[in-house]
């Protein structure tokens, strides 16, 4: 019992840091750098990626034993798409701002390949309770990264935080003190340059190397 | 004369000022995975180029002949007019984007077998980088005629062609320097994709 136990932990938890699907496992970096220049953005976009993966994983595993193995790819993409355009259309209808600033990036988590990743080396070989915490577990992963990243680069672009001011006005060049904006974290460079950083510093406390 | 120098300006922008890669970070998975290899690179590149300019067009037909709102006008049915599919759009064009590759795969391997033998297994992973579909919905998204969808994708491809055989040939050179442990490999490589992104800002000053 305490066996099973530990392996569910393992399975949750696994993704948040030692197997952590961007930094690790370099699945869905595209999306992990595009909507990372405020904190809003961040959230929502692991909230739909959170409903996607933890959809698709229970479906696809319930479906296991009925998808032909020739064709899984293809069924696969059409459950996936199915979510996701779900999620867009509610995106759209509740949140139509930030739905607006996600621009093309919530259809992208179609071609996401930490969706369609853990579909195919997770679910497929996995029950469904066990799949839809291996997503959930994976969707909080990828978030958390996203999350730190978004933070670092609204807090050093914009001085804010969740469109908080953070750095108090009196620092500023303009209003007599010295502060400026980094203009760069707000750029693409910036995104590269801090999820890069952010790699080393996890491997490092992780004791993980690539060769 | 106009019309030409339209689609030029629209290629540079497309390839240097807004490469798909560098600045809309898509694609960025088979980009650091394939990239250690120039040869490699300069196939998924190639390929990547190919389909680009042939699912992005093909895609515009799709919207504007059947999934836009009144699209369907030309079928002849009455209250056509009403009819709007756009919310089918994602799925469509993924199944496009699969099919088309597989039409490509087929009709190269018929005729130039030897192009065909040098993308190998390139052209089935293709369906799923997201520089192809990204490409497709920024068409939408950007509202271009079809000429201007044409250029855009294949231009795109160009982007990212260059983009992924900078940094292979990058990659190559640093083979034998002492990397830190952590930074190795995927690490070196974000901040490497940094400073080629930084470099290619330099084009925004290009008034076309």
């Amino acid at each position: 019992m305490t066996m099973v136990k530990a392996k569910t932990f393992d399975t949750f938890l696994g993704p948040l840091s030692r197997s952590n699907p961007i930094t690790t496992q370099v699945l869905g970096i595209c999306s992990a750098l595009a909507v990372t220049v405020k904190m809003d953005t961040a959230l929502v976009m692991t909230g739909a990626l959170v409903f996607v993966l933890v959809g698709s994983n229970t479906i696809v595993a319930a479906l296991r034993d009925l998808i032909p193995s020739r064709v899984r790819i293809i069924v696969m993409l059409t459950i996936i798409a199915t979510l996701v355009i779900v999620i867009d259309e509610l995106l759209k209808a509740y949140v139509y701002d930030i739905s607006k600033q996600l621009s093309i990036f919530v259809g992208l988590i179609i071609t996401n390949c930490i969706v369609l990743g853990r579909a195919e080396a997770f679910a497929l070989k996995n029950s469904v309770p066990a799949s839809a915490l291996d997503g959930l577990g994976n969707a909080l992963g990828y978030g958390l990264i996203l999350v730190l990243v978004a933070a670092a680069r609204e807090l050093f672009g914009s001085g804010t935080l969740l469109g908080f001011q953070i750095i108090p006005d009196f620092l500023y060049a303009e209003n007599g003190g010295w502060y400026v904006n980094n203009g760069l974290m707000i750029l693409a460079p910036g995104a590269f340059i801090i999820l890069g950083l952010l790699i080393w510093l996890q491997r490092t406390i992780n004791g993980y190397t690539e060769e | 004369m106009e019309a030409l120098s339209h689609y030029l300006s629209l290629a540079v922008e497309t390839i240097f000022i807004q490469n798909i890669l560098l600045a809309y970070f898509l694609g960025m998975c088979s980009f650091l995975a394939i990239s250690k290899k120039v040869e490699t690179s300069i196939g998924l590149g190639l390929a990547v180029i190919f389909v680009n300019g042939i699912t992005v067009p093909a895609n515009w037909m799709i919207k504007n002949y059947l999934l836009q709102k009144g699209a369907l006008v030309w079928t002849g049915i009455a209250g056509m007019e009403q009819v709007d599919l756009s919310f089918l759009t994602f799925i469509v064009f993924i199944a496009t984007i699969a099919a088309m590759v597989q039409l490509v795969e087929m009709t190269l391997d018929r005729v130039s077998p030897t192009l065909y033998q040098s993308l190998g297994i390139f052209l089935p992973l293709i369906a799923v980088n997201c520089a192809i579909l990204g490409s497709s919905l920024f068409m939408v998204e950007r509202d271009y005629d079809l000429m201007e969808a044409a250029v855009f994708g294949t231009s795109a491809g160009i982007g990212f062609f260059l983009a992924i055989v900078t940094l292979a040939t990058m990659r190559y050179k640093l083979k034998y320097s002492n990397i830190p442990k952590g930074l190795r490999g995927l690490g070196i490589a974000m901040l490497l994709t940094g400073l080629i992104s930084m470099a290619y800002m330099s084009f925004s000053g290009i008034n076309l």
